[in-house]
């Protein structure tokens, strides 16, 4: 909605203010499109999955590593647009309670890849307030790129499940991910310690 | 009453169909059970909550399960979703856009509803679409009827599934659990 008082941000930005935090190996999931480009972009890690279609999903991807490893922060990156689409997971989410998840949606209320065209909840919804009913009580509008920091150093030792919506700006990723799924996957699956190199 | 409903708490190391699939499950290791619920799948769901090995809970869709088991996956904890006929109908997408392309051992429980003795007709319309999904994917697929067979074939097939790095749907029929008949 238009009536936010939140600066709008950069997805790359923030995406590499989000990697320049991590310390511990943490695991990011990135959402079908641009949200993954600029993950990809902000520079590949072993720890990073980039999804390259089942829009919607990076929540739940998110949740199942999430539930695989408690020991490990999981962060998912995930646009307005696909979480419209999985709404339900916030739910699910709020239920299970995991402590190492922590949500990240990147808000520009375009699905921007396509056209450029407004979402169905553009003008009326608001992304944070759909999360806190939907049971996630730590939910928080990033209200500018320091508040953003801040917001993921106190997710980052939270007790419970975390989203921080951040409004983005209209521009689209600025790489383009290597779509080679069994390699992302198996990369990954390194990344986390499940799997040795061949 | 229902059958299923007669089915319900069963004596553990049962020889019902769930209590097969239950120890199946966990002999493979297989801990984590997502599912959106059926009635026929009730005492598989109740006895699953029941058991402190699974972590078993209610999604709000198919996919956002699959999801869910996915990425359990591939952070080294394995997973099965449950669901019903129409329930597979939603997963074309994530079967095509995730599971398969990425080699990703996705085991599906599927309670059939849609034939032998269906009364809602969309049920049975949406039936006759789940096999051709799975083999327009060239994906493994077993109809299991008999008691007999099914534990051979699910514990054959999740070893295949994770081995291979492949999807399996395992296709629950009324002949194996009852089903569900019209005046449940």
């Amino acid at each position: 909605m238009d009536n936010r008082n939140t600066k709008v941000m950069n997805r790359f930005d923030v995406t590499s203010r989000l990697i320049g935090k991590l310390r511990h190996e943490e695991a990011i999931i990135g959402g079908i499109g641009n949200t993954n480009f600029d993950l990809w972009a902000a520079g590949h890690r072993p720890q990073n999955f980039y999804m390259l279609g089942s829009m919607g999903l990076a929540f739940p991807i998110a949740l199942g590593v999430a539930l695989a490893q408690p020991d490990r922060r999981v962060f998912a990156l995930e646009g307005d647009g696909s979480l419209l689409m999985q709404l339900g997971v916030l739910s699910t989410i709020a239920t299970l309670k995991p402590k190492n998840l922590i949500m990240i949606v990147m808000d520009n209320g375009i699905y921007q890849i396509t056209g450029a065209q407004p979402t169905p909840a553009a003008s009326v919804a608001d992304i944070v307030a759909i999360a806190a009913g939907s049971g996630l009580a730590k939910s928080a509008w990033a209200a500018d790129e320091e508040d953003f920091e801040r917001l993921v150093e106190v997710a980052m030792s939270a007790a419970e499940p975390s989203l921080i919506a951040v409004r983005i700006d209209d521009k689209p990723g600025v790489g383009a991910t290597r779509r080679d799924p069994v390699q992302i996957r198996e990369r990954f699956m390194q990344g986390l310690g499940v799997r040795d190199q061949l | 009453m229902a059958i299923a409903e007669r089915q319900v708490t069963p004596p553990a190391g049962d020889n019902s169909w769930h209590g097969i699939v239950l120890q199946t499950l966990k002999r493979n290791e297989i801990s984590l059970v997502p599912y959106v619920p059926d009635r026929v799948l009730t005492p598989l769901i109740k006895n699953l909550h029941t058991d402190p090995f699974f972590t078993t809970f209610a999604t709000a869709r198919e996919e956002e399960a699959v999801g869910i088991v996915s990425g359990a996956w591939m952070g080294g904890r394995r997973g099965a979703v449950l669901m019903q006929t129409s329930g597979f109908a939603t997963l074309a997408n994530v079967l095509a856009s995730l599971a398969v392309p990425y080699q990703i051992p996705l085991i599906m429980f599927v309670s059939e509803r849609g034939t032998l003795g269906e009364f809602n007709y969309g049920q049975s319309l949406v039936c006759r679409t789940m096999r051709p999904v799975l083999d327009s994917l060239a994906l493994e697929h077993h109809t299991i009827t008999r008691l007999d067979e099914l534990e051979f074939i699910a514990d054959r097939s999740i070893k295949q599934a994770v081995t291979t790095q492949a999807p399996v749907a395992l296709i629950l029929n009324p002949l194996l659990t009852g089903g569900k008949v019209f005046d449940k």
